[in-house]
Formats: C-alpha cells, sequence, structure tokens
C-alpha cells in the first residue's frame, strides 16, 4: 500500500549546510496495517511522513502509495497534525468538511457523513460550536474526522496525541483503534511515545537519528482489540523493552 | 459603567474649561469656552455640516482607495520574496516624502479638484493597511498551509479560503489605523487646496479671528474621527465575531 524504495531526504539551511533527515529508507506497509514510527528528536519520522502525504520530495528513492509515485498529495491520503489547526472562523462541522470542499467533491451525503463521523467520536451535538468552545482534546478528534472525511484510505498522523494531556491521550489511543477497526486503513502514526507505539501498532517501526534510518521494525504479537491491561503482558513488555533498547542503546537507564 | 465614566470625564473636563476661561477671564481669540463655541456652532449648524459632508466624502474616497490598492499589493507582497523585495522600498519611498510638500505638486498634475485631496489621503492612509495585511498573510500557521496543500488547494483557493480569513484580525488593525490616518490626510489636503472642508475652515477662521468657529471645527474632526474608528469595530464584531476572541 505504501512503500518506501531507497529514500533519502536532504535538507539545506539558510548558511548552506546540508542535514540528512532520511538515509536510504526502505519500509513496506500493507493495506490496512496500523504502523508507528518511533525515534528520538531528528530521526526523520515526521519527514518520512511528509514524503508519504506528497508534501515533500525524496531526492533519491522512490515513494509510492497503491504502486504509483508519489509527486504530489494525493486524494486518498488524510493528514493529522500535532496540533489540531481547526479553522477559527468555522463551525466544528464547517471544519470538518473543510477537505472536500477544497478538493471540490462535497455533496449532501458528504455532510451526512460529517455528522456520522462527529458522532462516532463523542462530539455530536457541538457541531455547530466554534472550535474555541472546544477543549484541546475535543478538537483533536474533529481534527481527526477532518482527516477521515473524504475517505481516504491512507492515514498520516503526525503525533496526533503529543499536545493532550496524559488521560486524554489513553482515552484518544483506544478510540482511534475503535475508528480504525469500524473503517479499515492503512495508518502511519509517528510517535515520541514507546508504550503508545506498542498499544497502536501491527509493526513498530523504530528509527534512529543523524542520519534518519531505520533500526529495526518490530512485530507487535498483541490480540485485537487492544486495551489497556495488555500492558502487564508478556508481549507488550518484550516490545517495548526491545524500542527502549534499541533508542537508548545497551545503556542501563535508571534514575540516579 | 463602561460608557458613563469617560461621559462624566469629558463632562467634568467641558466644565473644567468653562470655569477657567470664566475664571481667567481668558480672551475668546485665544482660547474660546465651550458655551462661545457652541453658540457659534449652533449658529453656523448649516455651513459646518456642509463642510463635514464635503470633508466626508475626502475622507471615505480616500479610504476605499487605500482599501483597494493595499489588498493586491499586500498579496504581491507575500507571493515571492522578489516581489517582496520589489515593492517594499517603492511602498517606504512613498512615505519618506512629506505630503504637504507634494500636495502642491499633485495639484499641477491633476487640478484643483477632488483628485489630489483624495491621492494624499490615500497616501497618508495605506502604508499600515498594507503592513498589517502582508503580516496577516504570512501570520497563517504552517500546519494550515500544509493542510491547504494536502487538500490539493490552488494557490487562489488558498488565499481565499485560508489565508485571507486568517489575516482578518490584522487587516482589521490595520484598517483602524488606515480610518483614523484618513481623516488626517483629508485635512493636510484641504489646509493645501480646497474651497470647502473642515480643514479648510479652520484655515479660512483662524485667518479672519474666527476663533470658536476653527475649535468647532476642530471638535468635530475628533468626532468623525471617533465615530468612524468605531464603526470599524462595530463591523469587525458584526461580521467576524470570531476574530475579536481569538486574537490575543
Amino acid at each position: 500500500m505504501i512503500a518506501f524504495e531507497g529514500v533519502w531526504k536532504v535538507f539545506e539551511a539558510r548558511n548552506g549546510d546540508l542535514t540528512t533527515a532520511v538515509a536510504d529508507v526502505s519500509l513496506e506497509i500493507e493495506r490496512s496495517q496500523f504502523i508507528c514510527l518511533v525515534g528520538p528528536s531528528g530521526c526523520g519520522k515526521s519527514t518520512l511522513l511528509r514524503l508519504a502525504a506528497g508534501l515533500l520530495l525524496p531526492e533519491q528513492g522512490i515513494v509510492k502509495i497503491s504502486g504509483e509515485r508519489v509527486r504530489e498529495p494525493r486524494p486518498d491520503t488524510g493528514i493529522v497534525f500535532q496540533s489540531p489547526t481547526l479553522l477559527p472562523w468555522a463551525t466544528v462541522i464547517e471544519n470538518v468538511l473543510f477537505p472536500a470542499k477544497m478538493m471540490g467533491i462535497a455533496t449532501a451525503r458528504t455532510r451526512e457523513r460529517a455528522h456520522e463521523l462527529l458522532k462516532l467520536v463523542g462530539l455530536d451535538g457541538f457541531e455547530w460550536r466554534y472550535p474555541r468552545e472546544l477543549s484541546g482534546g475535543m478538537q483533536q478528534r474533529a481534527g481527526i474526522c477532518r482527516s477521515l472525511i473524504h475517505n481516504p484510505s491512507v492515514l498520516l498522523m503526525d503525533e496526533p496525541f503529543g499536545a493532550l494531556d496524559a488521560l486524554t491521550r489513553e482515552e484518544l489511543t483506544l478510540e482511534l483503534l475503535r475508528i480504525w477497526s469500524t473503517e479499515p486503513k492503512t495508518i502511519l502514526f509517528v510517535t515520541h511515545s514507546i508504550p503508545e507505539a506498542v498499544m497502536l501498532a501491527d509493526r513498530v517501526v523504530v528509527m534512529s537519528a543523524r542520519p534518519g534510518r531505520i533500526s529495526e521494525v518490530l512485530q507487535v504479537d498483541l490480540p485485537r482489540p487492544r486495551s489497556f491491561d495488555m500492558e502487564s503482558s508478556d508481549e507488550f513488555q518484550r516490545c517495548t523493552q526491545r524500542v527502549r533498547q534499541l533508542i537508548f542503546g545497551d545503556r542501563r537507564l535508571q534514575a540516579a | 459603567m463602561g460608557v458613563l465614566l469617560p461621559l462624566a470625564t469629558g463632562l467634568a473636563f467641558v466644565g473644567l474649561w468653562e470655569f477657567a476661561c470664566r475664571q481667567f477671564d481668558v480672551p475668546s481669540y485665544l482660547i474660546p469656552a465651550p458655551s462661545a463655541i457652541w453658540a457659534d456652532a449652533t449658529k453656523n449648524a448649516g455651513m459646518i455640516a456642509g463642510h463635514t459632508l464635503a470633508t466626508l466624502w475626502t475622507v471615505m474616497l480616500g479610504f476605499v482607495a487605500s482599501i483597494v490598492v493595499s489588498l493586491p499589493l499586500a498579496v504581491a507582497i507575500v507571493s515571492t520574496p522578489i516581489m517582496a523585495n520589489t515593492i517594499y522600498p517603492l511602498l517606504v519611498l512613498t512615505q519618506s516624502i512629506p505630503k504637504v510638500a507634494l500636495a502642491p505638486v499633485l495639484v499641477v498634475l491633476l487640478g484643483t479638484n477632488e483628485m489630489p485631496r483624495v491621492v494624499i489621503t490615500f497616501l497618508v492612509a495605506f502604508f499600515p493597511l498594507v503592513l498589517a495585511i502582508a503580516t496577516g498573510l504570512n501570520a497563517v500557521p504552517a500546519e494550515l498551509i500544509e493542510l491547504g496543500r494536502v487538500c490539493r488547494a490552488s494557490r487562489w483557493k488558498e488565499l481565499v479560503r485560508i489565508r485571507l480569513p486568517y489575516a482578518i484580525p490584522f487587516i482589521f488593525s490595520g484598517l483602524k489605523a488606515a480610518i483614523t490616518l484618513s481623516v488626517v490626510g483629508a485635512v493636510v489636503a484641504e489646509f493645501v487646496n480646497a474651497d470647502r472642508g473642515l480643514g479648510y475652515l479652520i484655515v479660512t477662521s483662524t485667518a479672519f479671528f474666527q476663533v470658536p468657529t476653527a475649535w468647532g471645527a476642530l471638535i468635530v474632526l475628533s468626532l468623525i474621527g471617533i465615530v468612524l474608528f468605531q464603526m470599524v469595530v462595530v463591523v469587525e464584531r458584526v461580521f467576524f465575531p470570531w476574530a475579536l476572541s481569538s486574537s490575543s
């Protein structure tokens, strides 16, 4: 579904310095898989996401979605950012409809879908409110609905729960899995949080920084539907330990 | 309560002024008492109204001209860095020319009619408006622009559906500056070339030592400035209520 083939991405700073954000990354993601990208800052995970979104083009290598080369943003991808960035001048439902209107594909059916999506995330009754009247978690829920309005087959999420408090994070983690089970999509999810990545993903792609490379791809053998009591299971612990080891090396991390 | 306090302060000030003029026997050709200004104004109400309308006409024409020119200019400035580097120096040039010096030249160019006055008013008012609009268009968060790109929006759609609405609070702060400056510009223009208007009235009445009339015209000018400013505030509140609460 999504394929990275020998992808390199280099950025040039204003003073001419070159930074290799992504170096020789190859990754194959199958349809309807949930993949998490984890890694320290600067490991290129957000860059990889934007390459998949068509917002960036690689210096070398090919990015493909559904076998086609990604040259520009595609109508079959949706994206969720870390901050909801809802339009302050539009109501929640107008915000959800925004991508459809921009792409010129809004119909009466689309409006119904917007209502259904908002209901799915528990925001029914809030359609006519303005973003400033919503909490951060509610805004991000609306942001997720917005990314789904045009029924994309690929969903790209860039640390979508990063700006939320820990409790809302847990809530939205389960909610996202619920939405995903109702509408299966291929999801590429970038996060800083190791437990979050293991809880969500079929496979966890661990990246390292300077330059951004894939360290390892971990298979998470936890049954679905997932829940937080799986955190005590052996498989969960094995995965999180392995990811920690890959990111922090074999240093023993202990509070001093 | 928010209205009563300034009103009370204003009335107290007027009362103090009246009292001081009478107490210290200030000659009315220096500082007329409020009662003298009022008497003169009511006697010449028709004439003052006519001049007020003439000035208002110049102010509004200049203000509208500054909006009509500033918007495309600001869009051009934010479109590419080359455009910005080309346009900005020209803009600063227009601001560094003293308008009072420019006015007689414009009269020779455009004739002794409304045109030079509108041009002066425009030149005085438009610069902060262009800057405000350009700032607003550039202030859009990167993620909103990325969202537009993900939705495959054309540059035009991005401008109209994302950048312009986001810039509304900035545009209105520019409009507030521009309308206040339009009044200043209109009066400056009238000092140099006019046969009507409050600026003209001030010049001619002081020349004939009809000082209460001049003060009356000054007060009317201030009132015009306040009223026009408030109108912009009201328009923003009525048409863009979200802008007031989302701006910090």
